[in-house]
């Protein structure tokens, strides 16, 4: 059978579009009861993104939840490894509070995970997806890298105590220079430090070139590995397709408890939030008892509303094919039959309904059929 | 007209000021764009188009993308926190949140204590990073009655010149955090509009600093 695409919703094109991505390199799916254990949650509910789970009690008597994450499903399931790299994709729906409305909300996430030895090549290969999933939504999309590692370095090296650093990073993901430099006003802070983070929060563009200027910064010591790491990286990204699209951004922190080294989030144009996020988190496989290392994303394909908004406004049907008491209905057949082999489509229909919007209206009277307009 | 810079302000005072900051930087409109009684206005050349609005909605206009960016105090962002950029503190609009009880008031540790206020996330956090055991009392104006007619122990509001506490017999008692406005940004706008986002924060800083 085939489907027009103009049949398929903005998120159904993406479902379609990135299985086949995720299947083109390999991955393989992973499918997932709707159901958990509501135990797995509450260790690790810093983790996720919502603070309400949706439970109930199961017939056993077993406390169960809807799932509001896969992440945390995946690695249960998954073979700890240290050597080799297991590489699944998934296509979920996840159910959490909507920050905005402060109410449960239905979520379709698509997304990849790879367990086990993260080395450069799986990180390069999980932002390339990263990058041809926002290139599949939009031709218009950001992929914003960060490095966790420089910026717990650049942050530790200014000599703060432990709830003004917390206030030094939530200034960074704002981009909050002057929130900065109000924290560390009259502090005995490492000027050098200071003058680096106030460079990676104004950095957010061409990745050679903010590694550069970070790399000949006074105190880079500290941070010229994991800063050396992102440029190896950032330079097998280094391809025409994705020229102008790749940018470093330290202002993506994701929670560091559970995430290290590489992160990232993107963004696509007409779409007021990011639409991906993802990183390494080695800290949450750790917290949860596993040796492997591991990288993923999630794309949040609710947020294509917003592209479904933007493009709408066509009719909801080609042809209204109206008939009336007493029209002959081998020829009502045989019209709509004609004029679905033109490739119409065609509702038939006594009333015309309420707001239909429509290209053409039929009128099959009992002399024949008649257009009008 | 896609390539517009829309631009949310706060209606009232704070508003106006951020305004002619605008106004002086060359963003605003012009005298035949800004006639009559509109409520968006544009300046064609500058590529900006600005409309007002209630002061604590600036935010979500702007975290929902309707406003690329915008100005907000920084009571609103302390208390709603949207998902946005901070890109200026644009040192207007200056004052302070704080708690403020009745004349000689004394705090009993031994029992919980009422807080009436408009900013309950923020009372909220700033009695826990204190361990004190608090009772918000949500109110959305007239916050001064609470203590007076014994509603609440003390409030935490936004204090200015602090002569309506004067006026209702209270005084500031601790001061949690200075307010001034800020100008934020959607963080989607500032991936896609980021040289002309950049170029007004640029300009505009030039007459923040004036103003400090």
């Amino acid at each position: 059978m085939n489907i027009s695409d103009n049949l398929l919703s903005e998120d159904e094109k993406a479902i379609f579009a990135l299985r086949s991505l995720y299947r083109q390199h390999g991955f393989q799916q992973y499918r997932m009861n709707k159901f958990e254990e509501y135990d797995l949650y509450a260790g690790n509910k810093d983790y996720l993104m919502s603070e309400g789970v949706i439970t109930f009690t199961d017939t056993n008597g077993k406390l169960m939840a809807l799932k509001p994450d896969v992440t945390l499903s995946i690695i249960k399931n998954c073979r700890d490894q240290t050597e080799g790299m297991e590489k699944v994709y998934y296509n979920e729906n996840v159910y959490r509070v909507s920050k905005r409305t402060r109410t449960f909300k239905e979520i379709m996430q698509v997304g990849l995970e790879c367990i086990g030895s993260v080395d450069d090549y799986a990180v390069y290969e999980v932002l390339m997806l990263a990058a041809q999933s926002l290139a599949a939504i939009s031709p218009d999309y950001v992929l914003d890298i960060s490095e966790l590692d420089v910026v717990s370095s650049v942050i530790g090296a200014l000599g703060l105590g432990e709830d003004d650093e917390k206030a030094v990073l939530k200034c960074l993901g704002e981009k909050n220079l002057h929130g900065v430099t109000e924290i560390c006003e009259g502090r005995d802070t490492d000027a050098g430090a200071l003058d680096a983070l106030g460079r990676m929060i104004s950095a957010s563009g061409d990745p050679k070139k903010t590694i550069a200027e970070l790399q000949g910064l006074p105190g880079a010591e500290n941070y010229s590995a994991a800063l050396s790491r992102l440029g190896c990286i950032i330079s097998l990204l280094d391809e025409p397709a994705l020229a102008g699209h790749i940018r470093i951004d330290f202002s993506v922190i994701n929670d560091m408890n559970y995430y290290n080294g590489i992160v990232f989030s993107g963004f696509v144009d007409g779409i007021p939030s990011g639409i991906l996020s993802g990183g390494q988190y080695d800290r949450l496989m750790h917290r949860m008892g596993r040796r492997s290392e591991a990288i993923g994303f999630a794309v949040y394909l609710d947020s294509l509303e917003y592209l479904r908004t933007q493009t709408d406004g066509g009719d909801d049907i080609d042809i209204v094919l109206l008939y009336e008491e007493g029209s002959d209905m081998q020829r009502l057949r045989d019209t709509r039959e004609q004029l679905r082999d033109e490739g119409k489509q065609v509702l038939v229909t006594k009333s015309l309904p309420e707001a239909l919007r429509y290209k053409q209206l039929y009128h099959l009277k009992k002399s024949g059929v008649v257009t009008l307009g | 007209m896609a390539d517009m810079l829309n631009i949310a302000l706060p209606k009232g005072r704070l508003g106006e000021k951020v305004y002619g900051m605008f106004e002086s930087a060359g963003y605003a409109a012009t005298a035949s764009e800004e006639s009559g009684r509109k409520l968006i206005v544009e300046n064609q050349a500058a590529g900006t188009r600005f409309f007002w609005v209630k002061p604590s909605d600036v935010a979500i206009y702007v975290e929902r993308g309707a406003a690329d960016i915008g100005v907000a105090g920084k009571d609103i962002l302390l208390e709603y926190e949207p998902d946005i950029y901070e890109l200026l503190d644009l040192r207007t609009g200056n004052c302070r949140m704080a708690v403020a009880a009745r004349k000689n008031f004394r705090d009993d540790t031994r029992q919980t204590l009422r807080v009436a206020t408009k900013f309950s996330n923020i009372a909220a956090r700033y009695y826990l990073s204190k361990g004190r055991s608090i009772d918000i009392i949500h109110l959305n104006g007239s916050i001064e009655l609470a203590p007076i007619i014994g509603l609440s122990d003390v409030i935490v509001d936004i204090v200015e010149t602090g002569r309506t506490l004067r006026e209702n017999g209270l005084e500031v008692v601790d001061t949690i955090v200075p307010i001034s406005a800020r100008l934020i940004s959607n963080k989607s706008s500032y991936k896609f509009k980021s040289r002309a986002i950049d170029g007004i924060v640029a300009d505009i800083s030039k007459f923040t600093e004036a103003e400090a």
